[in-house]
């Protein structure tokens, strides 16, 4: 049970690619979230459906659909050429992944959060003199903080864990798209590997354990500032 | 304040037209008379199909030239019936919530509002650490220091009981008459509260208003008898305290004489507020000897409406007070009573409650 270079090179691309998708998926989802907990709109169902596609697609498909969006062969892939951001094949696809994979665990956990903040301490806000900014940035945000944590946590650690999707859109190039649930998987197709996936295993779970107790520990000081929300 | 508001919604229709000259303007209604879509209205939380609202000559909303300020640009501090107090802040954090929005924050009273509501001991508390008597102290406090052009109050003494009540109704008093000096748009379904805080009286019915005026000609008024409710309608009239006796009785002088009561505390010389019960007082057509209450005065009979039931309310005139009574039918008859006739009202001693005298 050893833990070769390559294996380190996995996992810091893992941690890389899960830190940017939640970087870039937390705002993203959080606007998501408010809008489907606060406004009615048309195309509402529309957008929740799309928004939770990947929860219950096959993650292989979703890869498939990524390819399919964006290979410099087609017309998204070769928009985004353009503008020097190439996704298939590199890690930045990875990320793509990551977050189309983790975004609906995101949205639903800040839903809950945003759903369970009175509107009403939003209308006192504004009677105070608080812009909608202001109210947002003052009020909802603190008390849905936890829920953000919370979703933010989840969307890492489905980020550490994608496999289907990753695999299908990026494909498996040691160092550039090669994440650590690819490294395992692709050490136990080696005879003799078995050695390196135990040990890349347990480096997998001791990370989500550490992601696990790290958003727990911020929950509990969020909890402890925010109060009782009676 | 000029206020008109039109809204139709789920089946209700609101159809509402305010004037008042400043002061405390209170909305009375029973609930589901529409005073919550009143006061969102107001407050820029609700836009109307029609509405128009000035306040100290400036237009807040006028749906018909496309004027519509928004919440957090109006300024009205706005106390709710649950306080609304923000979880994640502590209470000081609460009441300076709004003060850099005010349009000098410098001026605003932050120490005098704070001594003035008792908040001192409790402004490193949470929210969730308060009572609701200190819940609502604080919203006040918070709506104050948010340096607001008028007070808006939706029902924020109903959450509380008896001795909460009374220990802000002395703080909202005070806001009327301190140098704090703020315009008040009160909504409840309280008499007691509006007796004892209004200037001007406004009546909400099923979405209409039934009647608007000086707080003291809208309560003696019998039409206004069954709205108010009979048990709760009565006159209001103003008295000068003149001297306090020691068998705990003061000495109060109105337009048509002295009266006798009970638990009165302001000092001596100074201007209370009188709430007498239209079922308080009892009628009699000679001055009446040997009865065991104190407070008799002669009156005119100014008009008599008959209610649905057995009762009539009585409109009295004593000096330059208004009173109201309420007695049966019957009684009226057997009285033979009629417009313009000179009676006498006796008036229980017991009659004023404490918690209805105010300055």
């Amino acid at each position: 049970m050893t833990l070769d270079a390559a294996a380190w090179a996995a996992l810091r691309l893992s941690l890389w690619v899960a830190l940017w998708a939640t970087l870039i998926a937390v705002p993203l989802a959080l606007w998501i979230a408010w809008l489907l907990a606060r406004k009615e709109f048309w195309g509402k169902t529309l957008l929740n459906a799309l928004v939770h596609l990947p929860l219950v697609l096959p993650p292989v498909v979703t890869g498939y659909v990524l390819l399919t969006l964006f290979s410099p062969a087609a017309p998204l892939g070769a928009g985004l050429q353009a503008i020097g951001l190439t996704l298939a094949f590199k890690w930045t696809g990875a990320v793509l992944a990551a977050i189309v994979m983790g975004f609906p665990l995101m949205v639903r956990a800040m839903r809950l959060a945003v759903e369970a903040v009175d509107p009403k301490l939003e209308d006192a806000a504004a009677t105070l003199g608080a812009s909608r900014a202001g109210v947002f940035i003052r009020v909802t945000l603190p008390l849905i903080t936890p829920g953000i944590l919370a979703g933010a946590v989840l969307g890492f650690a489905k980020a550490m864990g994608e496999f289907g999707a990753t695999i299908t859109f990026v494909a498996n190039i040691p160092g550039e798209t090669q994440t650590l649930p690819i490294a395992i998987w692709t050490a136990l197709q080696i005879p003799g590997g078995e050695g390196s996936a135990a040990a890349m295993a347990l480096l997998s779970c001791t990370v989500a354990l550490g992601a696990v107790l790290l958003s727990e520990m911020l929950a509990r000081r969020v909890a402890a500032r925010i109060g009782d929300r009676s | 304040m000029k206020l008109c508001v039109r809204h139709h919604f789920d089946g209700f229709d609101l159809n509402v037209s305010i004037e008042s000259p400043g002061g405390v303007t209170a909305l009375f209604g029973r609930s589901g008379a529409g005073k919550s879509t009143v006061v969102k209205a107001v407050a820029g939380l609700l836009r109307p199909d029609c509405g128009f609202l000035e306040v100290g000559g400036t237009v807040l909303m006028d749906t018909s030239r496309g004027i519509f300020v928004p919440a957090s640009q109006r300024r009205f501090g706005t106390v709710f019936q649950d306080a609304r107090l923000f979880p994640h802040l502590s209470v000081a954090q609460n009441l300076d919530f709004g003060t850099r929005y005010a349009p000098d924050p410098a001026a605003v009273p932050r120490a005098e509002v704070i001594d003035l509501l008792g908040l001192v001991h409790l402004l490193d508390r949470r929210p969730s650490a308060l009572s609701g008597g200190e819940k609502q102290r604080v919203a006040l406090g918070r709506a104050l220091l948010s340096g607001p052009r008028m007070l808006l109050m939706d029902e924020p003494l109903a959450n509380l009981d008896g001795p909460r009540k009374q220990e802000i109704l002395p703080f909202l008093e005070h806001l009327r008459d301190g140098p704090l000096g703020l315009p008040i748009l009160y909504v409840s379904h309280a008499v007691d509260e509006i007796a004892r805080l209004a200037d001007t009286l406004v009546l909400l019915h099923n979405g209409a208003i039934t009647a608007q005026g000086p707080l003291r000609e809208v309560m003696s008024d019998p039409a206004d008898v069954p709205l108010l409710g009979v048990r709760e309608a009565g006159a209001v009239i103003e008295a000068r305290v003149v001297h306090h006796n020691d068998d705990g009785l003061t000495r109060l002088a109105i337009s048509a004489g002295t009266l006798d009561l009970p638990g009165v505390v302001a000092p001596v010389g100074a201007r209370v507020r009188l709430r007498v019960m239209a079922q308080d007082v009892t009628l009699a057509r000679t001055r009446p000897e040997g009865l065991s209450a104190l407070n008799i005065l002669a009156v005119t009979v100014m008009d008599i409406r008959a209610g649905d039931g057995p009762g009539a309310a009585i409109a009295l005139r004593a000096g330059e007070d208004r009173l109201l009574a309420r007695i049966t039918r019957r009684a009226v008859a057997q009285m033979s009573l009629e417009v313009g006739q000179t009676c006498f009202a006796v008036l229980k001693a017991t009659t004023v409650a404490p918690g209805s005298i105010g300055r």
